[in-house]
């Protein structure tokens, strides 16, 4: 944190010099590991056994926060007798289809409610990432549950927890992450005995943890820690993501994504939403719970806000213009398509993905594939200029004068040269004043865009098209001022709050949205960010003049609430846990809920509402049911649905490891994404042949002083003078062991790309001891390109495709690697090494390898319930020695 | 000059008698300094904006005079940053004002082995034309089932995180209309 989000880590030294214990978990000592009160070094991609090993000291020592548990989280909560868990299946849950390589989720529903899982097939959910859905709301949950107050029944949800957790022992810990028994005891015993009534803990964690295979179930893990710990929804507590880009938070919300629409509305898939009704019906679910029930309000203003006039309750809002989903259209499957031929233009829009997406060599081949390509940067950075400079041009791969790619590089706008948001890693929009007008023909997005908008409708207005009329019919008319007639910002973001269509009031919250057309609302989670036609998120009340909330400092979605489900800061009666956490509470004298936040719940439902048999919508919900974006409104411990690869996280090995899964016969996630294509390859991991040939595990990071792919830090003069160079950290003891000179050249191979870098040697990396063997692993920055002020090979290169299940994220945090001494090979050359390597591993191009491992058959769909086997019904389990020993052979 | 002019003119004399005993800041202005005018007293104006490196969200203040940035510093005010900037942050200034920074279109032609001058105005209207064409050659009206799928696979898009709000809910808002399905982000990375 201190060293990608350095002005952030001041809160972290706050919290240190009032007695908070820092921690700090890196396979890297790092500025942050340097002012931690521990470090402690892990093998990458371990960290669901770490912190499971966390979940595990919790339950055995019964250090959960009890009453918090009972109330607030489904711990109570009783799951079908179908259900079997991975330590009963060697790495498989129940439901496994060897066919699809994913989950039917019907046993892992709570008891009675197995036929409404909502899931007909997960392979069709990871092809559209739906998992994405669940950032603004929980998956439904219909009707009541059964619970067992006394947390003893066997299939009861913390029953399962601890049995699931039982093997992640200390000494478990160590086997698998390579951190030292003691060091992981202090680390768990701080963060346990910092939680409960008086205190609470954080979880801070960056979005490097999405680049695994498993990246969704590292974040689970730490959520039922900190629901156990009674750490969510209070001041101090939490798990916070830090975000790595000025408005990336803003970019899901109002998402440039495939299968989002604004507000965490899914994209229509061509076979499950053909009509408006079932559509809506798929994202409210009639009859359930929850807030999620006014959906289709939010729909039809979405579409009203999209084609206006056009769309009204008799066409469906225009839901016909929609485009529709088939499969998986991510990035990466695009790029693959732009290789085989099938994509005509690609827009780039401040984004450099020949560094910084994984596979860099894949993605300079499909630019080079493409009809015309548009750049819209700061800079001209490596992904406008491949066809000439890249490294493809030096091994004969691209050929300037065969390659196709029609080039446009428009100038962009900085942030300084246009006015509007960015919404910041706790989702606080802040608007930017604009400076001074761009230079030359550098313009904004807002201008880019509006104006080609404009110049395709009037190419079209006659067009008697069907595929034009979504074109024609757009609403978009936006003011426009100055010499370049650039739109104004600020009545985009009157259409993103919504507005009356009739008298054109902006809503004040999206309470005030409505199904019938009379709303046009283009980001229903955003509703209130210019309430009352003023702009919210322009607020600049200094923190002098406020309190430490400073909610008049911008705006955060929704509501302006800064914790989410803070009810859960006062006890289910209403009152404080705590004076000292005192947060939001219930004021039996004016009857409503209020503090220093705005109150994550219906201003004056009582903590004493019990809801109606049979209620539905937000009637459903309890006084004293804190989560209210969940269908049952509690706090999932255990997730019967919304994540696709399991209803637990559970260690896997990352797709390349030099390591046997110490826990299970299956090696990695068996629900991950792999792409049998020509370009991409898996580097074989155990049980796997020729595993040793990559024998190294490489890590990769940002440094302080450079951005993401580089085009805005290589590019500015300090910047590039303070990281001037492409370098390969390593160990005293890697180095000797390879050869390697302090400050000489190293090259790194993959069964994709081989990378030179200089040799920084230093004992800030570690030998790991894991499972009786000795882990080297080096460590990257990935910022490196061959544009800029300073250059160098990018170690994203050296990465395959493989994406975690849920979210379609690749994993570009580990890979594994030879290390070799020297310069690297140049021109064909250079392809040849990469050649041999793949011989003598094994890897035939496109062939990834199987997802399930070979010897770990999974239980099939049919497979008989282990609920009523006896030897669980006391909840003592399954004997599992035999399982250890089966690894060891 | 008087020996009280000369006494004051001592450091150490106003360190132990003035208003700044740390020696920090009056106490320790030269008549060098006490001439010098700080680049944001001569700015036209300020602009409260926000840092567009990483997700932290620090406040900025951007001083501007004859339409160019003198100067960005942390804002003080800002209850996130409290004024503070990391090495990123404050290399705003040079981030904007860098000579590496391109300011005209540049055009590459299919084959060409060389970057060419092009109009800004040809430039989008030669994207629009390529937009309309892709969209003809790869338009798909229905499935195999009649069922609609409105949509072109033939183009495709990445980016945004560093974006405004408000210009990736006009690329969403247009793409879509579009039936340009393949809209993806660094969120996605
Ligand atoms: S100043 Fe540094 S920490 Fe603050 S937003 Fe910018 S990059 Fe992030």
């Amino acid at each position: 944190m201190a060293e990608a989000h350095p002005v952030g880590f001041q809160w972290v030294m706050e919290a240190k010099r009032r007695g908070a214990k820092v921690f700090h978990v890196d396979p890297r000592f790092t500025r942050t590991s340097a002012v931690a009160d521990t470090y402690l070094p892990i093998r990458a991609g371990t960290d669901i056994a770490l912190l499971g090993g966390v979940v595990n000291h919790i339950l055995t020592h019964e250090l959960d926060f009890r009453e918090y548990v009972l109330a607030y989280t489904n711990a109570a909560t009783i799951v079908s007798e179908r259900f079997a868990d991975t330590e009963d299946g060697d790495g498989f849950f129940s439901g496994f289809d060897p066919e699809t390589n994913s989950y039917v989720q019907d046993s892992w529903q709570y008891e009675g409610h197995e036929d409404d899982s909502g899931s007909g097939h997960t392979a069709d959910e990871r092809d559209s990432a739906a998992g994405m859905r669940h950032e603004s709301h929980g998956a439904q949950v219909a009707g009541q549950v059964r619970r067992d107050e006394t947390l003893r029944h066997p299939r009861c949800v913390y029953q399962i927890l601890k049995r699931h957790f039982a093997r992640y022992t200390p000494e478990m810990v160590e086997r698998v992450c390579g951190i030292d028994r003691e060091k992981f005891l202090e680390l768990a015993r701080a963060w346990t005995e910092n939680s409960g009534r008086e205190r609470t803990g954080c979880l801070i964690y960056s979005v490097g943890w999405t680049q695994h295979s498993v990246g969704v179930q590292y974040i689970r893990t730490g959520a039922i820690i900190q629901l156990l710990l009674g750490n969510v929804g209070r001041p101090g507590g939490g798990v916070l993501a830090l975000r790595g880009h000025a408005s990336i938070q803003g970019s899901t919300d109002i998402p440039t994504l495939f299968n989002l629409l604004p507000g965490y509305l899914p994209m229509p898939h061509h076979a499950d939403h053909p009509t408006f009704d079932e559509w809506v019906d798929s994202i409210r679910h009639p009859g359930q719970k929850g807030f999620w029930g006014n959906a289709r309000a939010y729909a039809a203003s979405l579409l009203k806000a999209y084609w206006g006039d056009a769309a009204t309750p008799e066409n469906d809002f225009c839901y016909g213009y929609l485009p529709r989903m088939t499969g998986d259209h991510g990035t990466y499957q695009q790029v693959l398509n732009m290789i085989d031929g099938k994509v005509k233009g690609y827009f780039l829009l401040g984004q450099n993905p020949a560094v910084g997406s994984a596979h860099g060599r894949a993605q300079r081949l499909g630019m080079a594939n493409l009809d015309w390509l548009v750049v819209r940067d700061l800079f001209m950075i490596e992904s406008a200029t491949f066809w000439r400079n890249g490294p493809e041009v030096a091994t004969g791969e691209i050929v300037p004068t065969e390659c196709r790619t029609e080039v446009f590089f428009l100038p962009a706008a900085s942030h300084v040269e246009k006015e509007g948001t960015f919404t910041q890693t706790q989702r606080l929009l802040q608007w930017r004043e604009k400076a001074v007008d761009p230079p030359g023909d550098a313009r904004s997005e807002l201008w880019f865009f509006y104006h080609l908008g404009r110049r395709l409708r009037e190419k079209l207005a006659d067009s008697a098209h069907p595929r034009d009329r979504a074109l024609r019919d757009l609403a978009w008319d936006y003011p426009t001022h100055g010499p370049h007639a650039e739109p104004r910002a600020e009545a985009v973001l009157r259409e993103i709050n919504g507005y009356e269509v009739a008298t054109g009031r902006p809503l004040s919250t999206f309470a005030e949205a409505r199904d019938d057309g009379s709303t046009a609302v283009g980001c229903w989670i955003y509703a209130g960010v210019y309430a009352d036609g003023v702009n919210q998120a322009a607020r600049r009340k200094s923190r002098h003049e406020q309190d430490w909330v400073a909610a008049e400092w911008g705006w955060a979605w929704p509501a302006n609430r800064r914790t989410l489900y803070n009810r859960a800061s006062a006890d289910p009666e209403g009152r404080p846990w705590s004076e000292r956490k005192r947060y939001v509470w219930w004021d039996p004298e004016k009857a409503e809920w209020t503090g220093y936040d705005v109150p994550d719940f219906e201003k004056t439902k009582p903590p004493t509402y019990r809801p109606p048999e049979g209620a539905a919508g937000p009637e459903g919900i309890a006084g004293d049911d804190p989560f209210v974006m969940q269908g049952d409104g509690k706090g999932w411990l255990y997730a019967p649905s919304g994540v696709l690869d399991g209803p637990l996280p559970t260690h896997y090995e990352p797709a390349e490891s030099p390591v046997r899964n110490p826990l299970y016969r299956q090696q990695a996630n068996p629900t991950r994404k792999v792409y049998a294509h020509p370009v991409n390859s898996v580097n074989p991991s155990p049980p796997q042949e020729h595993s040793q040939v990559f024998p190294y595990v490489f890590t990769v990071s940002r440094l302080t002083e450079h951005h993401t792919a580089g085009g805005m830090s290589r590019t500015v003069r300090p910047l590039a003078e303070l990281q001037p160079e492409m370098f390969v950290e390593v160990s005293p003891e890697l180095a000797a062991e390879v050869g390697l000179a302090q400050l000489g050249w190293a090259h790194l191979v993959s069964g994709r790309a081989v990378i030179e870098a200089r040799v920084l040697v230093t004992d800030r990396l570690t030998p790991l001891r894991v499972d009786g063997r000795v882990i080297h692993q080096v460590w990257l920055p990935y910022h490196f390109g061959f544009q800029g002020l300073v250059t160098g090979d990018s170690a994203n290169d050296l990465f395959g495709i493989t994406l975690d299940p849920n979210v379609l994220i690749q994993e570009s945090k580990i890979g594994t690697c030879d290390v070799r001494p020297g310069r690297r090979p140049t021109g064909p050359a250079l392809l040849d090494l990469v050649a041999d390597y793949q011989r003598r591993a094994g890897i035939v191009a496109g062939r990834p390898g199987p997802a399930v491992t070979p010897g770990a058959p999974p239980p099939t769909r049919a497979a008989d319930p282990t609920g009523s086997d006896p030897t669980r019904a006391d909840g003592t389990g399954t004997d599992h020695g035999d399982r250890e020993g089966r690894d060891a052979s | 000059m008087g020996l009280r002019t000369f006494i004051e003119g001592w450091p150490v004399y106003r360190q132990l008698t003035g208003s700044d005993p740390l020696g920090r800041g009056a106490a320790a202005q030269s008549a060098r300094s006490a001439e010098l005018t700080a680049r944001t007293e001569t700015a036209d104006g300020v602009a409260r904006s926000v840092c567009p490196y990483c997700a932290v969200g620090c406040g900025q203040r951007v001083f501007h005079a004859d339409n160019t940035v003198t100067q960005i510093e942390g804002d003080p005010d800002s209850p996130i940053s409290r004024g503070r900037l990391c090495p990123k942050g404050s290399a705003s200034k040079s981030l904007v004002t860098s000579p590496l920074r391109q300011t005209t279109v540049r055009y590459r032609r299919p084959y060409a082995t060389e970057w060419e001058d092009l109009d800004l105005d040809v430039a989008v209207d030669m994207i629009a034309d390529r937009i309309i064409a892709a969209r003809a050659q790869t338009w798909e009206d229905s499935d195999s089932e009649g069922r609609p799928l409105n949509r072109t696979l033939g183009i495709s898009s990445l980016g945004g995180a560093t974006l405004d709000n408000e210009e990736n809910y006009l690329i969403k808002k247009l793409f879509t209309a579009m039936g340009a399905l393949q809209i993806e982000n660094q969120a996605r990375i």
